[in-house]
């Protein structure tokens, strides 16, 4: 099915292309939701609960009124009502109610953005406030199981555990974090005779015009959404959270004048979602030689009373190693908070963290090197469903990621190395994610002026897709990518899948495939002026037969100071079998930036509930700890030829998260390595290691 | 924010006599502090007197050896002047380690010395915090305490100073200099800043309209080995876990003297006397530097959260107090 793309002589797959964004970003002309420049704008201001759960009895806007430039104040008594609200979290302004702490409760419209700040402080807010339970803890009585992730046992893990001669039996933990794209959420709404204009930092401009159809009981016709660049999204940008429908509602009270809205960075801690924390028990059964005959993972998640979104933490488990006997089970904890939502390659990032470390305690336990224990229990099909794989190199990628990093002569005894008072050690993980599609996307191509315009409504979150999208298009039509023109990020343009899941370059490019095609089948080779064809994502049954993931390897050198505790990590190293790359430039800028976030996960970032409040309070970016340029030292990606004929036409797998996966988990090994003191809870901060 | 007038001062005196006649009137400088506040809703001035123009922004020797540099100067700068890298060290490492790039190129000398101390709910205004709102109450007791204090703090206000610089000064024995409504005034380095005691809402000595224009350095020709240490959560743009600012004085295998002062751990930057006792007259083993860190500590008062600060803390001053014995010994 990929031979259109192999018998192509152009050949811009696979072409180290510099982004066709980029000139446009580094001189600042690449256009973000906040900066279209429309006529006149009015600036919009949440109001935020200050309690964690009740209901608001009373607002008094009579100074916040008096504000020069104050337009109006918006509350649930003068917002329009919904006409859909299925989705608690997006019932804004509906009820009095209060759920979370910093929830939305009302907004200021006004002239200027300084105006609508300064009265929403003079808002005075009289509540009823009701008791609230914010504390995340597995051994909460009222833990629940989602429907969505029912127990799934294979065997007997209890008894397997009984009658190992070695086990790992621990309990690991990831806190609550943040996504923090740079680019804070932002709308522009406009409402006019026509319909809603929304210029959106989003994912997926088709999801949010169908979204807010539904919301407001409008044909989607109606709806406009654009988004030509975004900056940075990490899942929080992937479903719709209430900054949007707030803008909306509150340009509706102002037709004809666009509004804005803009969070600030506090702000983007109490409403666009979060990963929740989880912890994990992992459990390991296994031989003297360390091959497993049980895993087993127990997940416990948080999530908002109101709103279910579970953190499927177990999934990975499903995947990686082969076992006779298998537990998985996911509970949930409903509390006081906002809703969880996705967060960089969610269910697989924190699902890689418990099972990665106990694979290395496994190792120690065993006195079996830990690459050779991770090729030991290699599967032959998907454990869990027993289907073959599309393809599966997490042992090349291991072996390849040993032969580069160096480890063929590491000596696995702990606390042996010291150099200038930093001891020293080295450790590895495994990275898995899955290979998704997502239905539903059209492109069309139209060949105009001498040039093929290829137009789809894909979201360029930062990934490269304006530049990948064009390769795959030059491809599919044999012929340069100077004389594609391509389109993405607005709903007028053809439907498209979400940026999420890894899968916007293997679903979008898959339908580019086939409209190309349909357009050469139609138009032949030398179309003429104004020719166009359609077409959409084609179905893969494929899908049914095989399991398909991407798979990794990641090695880490940690420096642990012997005085102070401090934690760095001078050298990480991730070798990929992801299928074909379609641009090794922007590929291995995806890997590296997915292993940053990861060695952030390892070492800072940790949302600080104070449950007293109900929300984070180390909410801003100096508290709120990213990975600094200074933490980043020598991080490599590579990647192995890895050829997959069932996946797609394009023989690709995602890669915008599978970078994240495991990073964290070799980083602790490899502090273990260095200190013989075992963290089995992130971040890794320097008090684990004072002495 | 509050709408609120802006004016450059000409000169120190007008500025002086602009701000004490106004109570709700306040000084700007580089605004990398200040700013961030305005936003937040901790202050809210009427007017803001601009004295980046007026204040001296060099350093320059001074007769007694000892030198003085200008309110105004850039901390970029500072750190990157040839006479303080090559005779105090320690103040151009702590500048370097502060914030990052672009705040080092705003903040200025004066404007870093009067930064507010830090903490999460004294920056959220919709929680209790005595130094926002005195007698309101302290919500960092039983909430989040990392970066909180373990000496020096009361029931009132457990924040830490968050300057870096303010901590090499403290051990170097600089002198703050001080335009008043009532003319120039001397206020050593260590006694700018307060402990909270029962006015946590006072972080300094200072009067209201007093206009740092200066500071000095004395001349002490050991601090040309001086160095600062700072332990943070992340490699670089990070506040202080604990950091230490220390130069020794050894000759004949004996410390003469020792300079030493604790960031990260009090409300102000916390000159480590008994240490400095420790250690004078003392040859310096392990044993004695770990006895002198002691010392320091043994009143250290961490509170659940902070737990580990005072090992850190003790760590960190022996760390660092063995590289300077041993460059010492290695001249």
């Amino acid at each position: 099915m990929s031979g259109l793309l192999e018998n192509t002589s152009t050949r811009a797959i696979g072409a180290d292309i510099g982004r066709v964004d980029g000139p446009a970003k580094v001189t600042g002309t690449a256009t973000y939701a906040f900066e279209h420049q429309l006529n006149a704008p009015a600036y919009l201001h949440p109001i935020q609960a200050t309690v964690v759960r009740g209901r608001v009895r009373e607002f008094d806007t009579r100074d916040a009124e008096a504000v020069p430039g104050v337009l109006t104040v918006l509350t649930h008594d003068n917002a329009a009502r919904l006409a859909d609200i299925g989705d608690a979290e997006l019932a804004v302004l509906q009820s009095d109610e209060v759920a979370h702490r910093g929830q939305v409760i009302g907004a200021v419209l006004a002239e200027t953005p300084e105006a609508a700040r300064q009265a929403v402080r003079l808002v005075r807010v009289h509540y009823e406030e009701r008791s609230h339970d914010v504390r995340f803890s597995a051994a909460r009585t009222d833990l629940y199981t989602p429907g969505e992730a029912e127990d799934d046992e294979q065997g007997d893990l209890a008894g397997a555990m009984a009658s190992a001669p070695v086990t790992v039996d621990h309990t690991y933990t990831t806190p609550m974090e943040h996504n923090n794209p740079m680019e804070p959420h932002s709308t522009i709404a406009v409402w006019e005779d026509a319909g809603l204009t929304l210029y959106e930092s989003t994912q997926g401009v088709h999801s949010v015009r169908s979204t807010m159809a539904e919301l407001f009981g409008l044909d989607p016709e109606r709806v406009r959404v654009i988004a030509p660049h975004v900056g940075g999204g990490f899942g929080s940008k992937g479903p719709l959270h209430p900054p949007v429908v707030l803008a909306a509602l509150a340009a509706r009270l102002l037709p004809g004048r666009p509004v804005k809205l803009a969070l600030t960075r506090q702000q983007m801690f109490d409403l666009v979602g979060y990963r929740s924390p989880t912890i994990q028990r992992v459990r390991l059964a296994a031989e003297p030689d360390g091959r497993l005959t049980g895993i087993g993972i127990d997940v416990t998640a948080q999530t908002a009373r109101f709103k279910e979104f579970l953190e499927q933490a177990g999934k990975p488990t499903e995947v990686m190693y082969a076992a006779p006997n298998r537990r998985i089970t996911h509970r949930l904890a409903a509390l006081d908070v906002a809703p969880p939502t996705w967060m960089r390659a969610p269910g697989e990032c924190p699902g890689m963290f418990g099972p990665e470390v106990a694979m290395d305690e496994l190792a120690v336990a065993c006195g079996v090197d830990p690459v050779e224990l991770r090729v030991r229990n290699e599967p032959g099909t998907e454990p869990a469903s027993g289907r073959p794989f599309s393809s599966r190199n997490l042992v090349a990628c291991l072996r390849e990621g040993a032969r580069r990093f160096g480890w063929q002569d590491r000596d696995p005894e702990p606390r042996r190395r010291m150099e200038d008072g930093w001891l020293v050690g080295t450790g590895v993980a495994a990275s898995t994610y899955p290979t998704g599609q997502m239905p539903g996307s059209v492109a069309a191509v139209r060949f105009e002026d001498g040039h093929y315009h290829v137009r789809i409504g894909a979201a360029d979150i930062g990934t490269g897709a304006w530049t990948v999208l064009t390769q795959i298009a030059a491809d599919a039509l044999g012929v340069p990518v100077t004389a594609v023109r391509l389109r993405i990020g607005d709903s007028s343009l053809p439907s498209a899948s979400l940026a999420g899941g890894s899968t916007g370059t293997v679903s979008w490019g898959s339908t580019i495939v086939a409209a190309a095609q349909a357009f050469r089948e139609r138009h032949g080779t030398a179309p003429a002026d104004g020719a166009e064809a359609r077409a959409g994502l084609p179905d893969n049954p494929n899908r049914e037969r095989y399991a398909m993931h991407a798979f990794g390897a990641q090695f880490a050198e940690v420096r642990v100071h012997a005085d102070t505790g401090e934690v760095r990590v001078p050298r990480l190293l991730g070798v990929f079998a992801a299928g074909r790359i379609v641009n090794p430039r922007t590929a291995r800028s995806q890997f590296i930036g997915g292993m940053t976030m990861g060695l952030s996960m390892a070492l800072h970032e940790d949302s600080v509930v104070d449950p007293r409040f109900g929300c984070v309070v180390n909410h801003d970016l100096a508290e709120y700890h990213i990975a600094a340029n200074a933490d980043v030292v020598d991080l490599q990606a590579h990647w192995i030829d890895e050829a997959d004929p069932y996946v797609n036409p394009l023989g690709a797998k995602g890669i915008g998260e599978i970078g994240i996966v495991g990073t964290a988990a070799a980083i602790v090994n490899a502090a273990y390595h260095a200190t013989g003191v075992r963290v089995r809870e992130l971040p890794m901060t320097l008090e684990h290691f004072l002495a | 924010m509050n709408p609120f007038d802006y004016r450059r001062a000409e000169d120190a005196a007008g500025a002086v006599a602009t701000v004490a006649a106004d109570p709700r009137a306040m000084f700007l400088g580089g605004g990398t502090n200040l700013v961030d506040h305005l936003k937040l809703g901790i202050v809210d001035p009427d007017l803001l007197v601009d004295v980046t123009r007026l204040l001296p922004d060099g350093v320059e020797p001074l007769p007694d050896g000892g030198v003085r540099i200008g309110a105004g100067m850039r901390n970029s700068d500072l750190a990157a002047d040839p006479l303080i890298r090559r005779r105090y060290p320690v103040l151009s490492q702590a500048l370097l380690s502060g914030a990052s790039g672009q705040l080092r190129n705003a903040a200025t000398t004066g404007g870093n010395l009067l930064q507010r101390t830090r903490c999460v709910y004294f920056q959220d205004v919709t929680m209790a915090c005595n130094k926002r709102r005195p007698g309101s109450g302290c919500s960092a007791f039983g909430g989040y305490t990392r970066y909180h204090a373990i000496l020096g703090a009361s029931e009132h206000c457990i924040a830490t100073h968050p300057s870096d610089m303010a901590v090499a000064l403290s051990a170097l024995d600089a002198t703050v200099v001080v335009q008043g409504t009532d003319g120039e005034r001397r206020v050593a380095m260590t006694e700018l800043h307060r402990l909270p005691g029962d006015a946590p809402e006072r972080d300094t000595v200072l009067r209201h309209g007093d206009l740092i224009t200066a500071v000095e350095l004395p001349d002490l020709p050991f601090a040309a080995r001086s160095r600062y240490r700072k332990v943070r959560d992340r490699a670089s743009y990070a506040f202080a876990l604990v950091s230490v600012a220390a130069a020794v004085d050894l000759s004949d295998g004996v410390i003469r003297e020792a300079r030493i002062a604790l960031g990260g751990v009090a409300h102000k930057p916390w000159r480590a006397t008994r240490a400095e006792a420790e250690l004078r007259g003392a040859r310096p083993t392990e044993e004695t530097l770990r006895a002198a860190a002691e010392a320091e500590l043994a009143e250290a008062r961490p509170v659940e959260g902070n737990e580990f600060k005072p090992t850190l803390a003790r760590n960190t001053l022996v760390a660092t107090l063995r590289d300077l014995v041993e460059e010492e010994r290695t001249r």
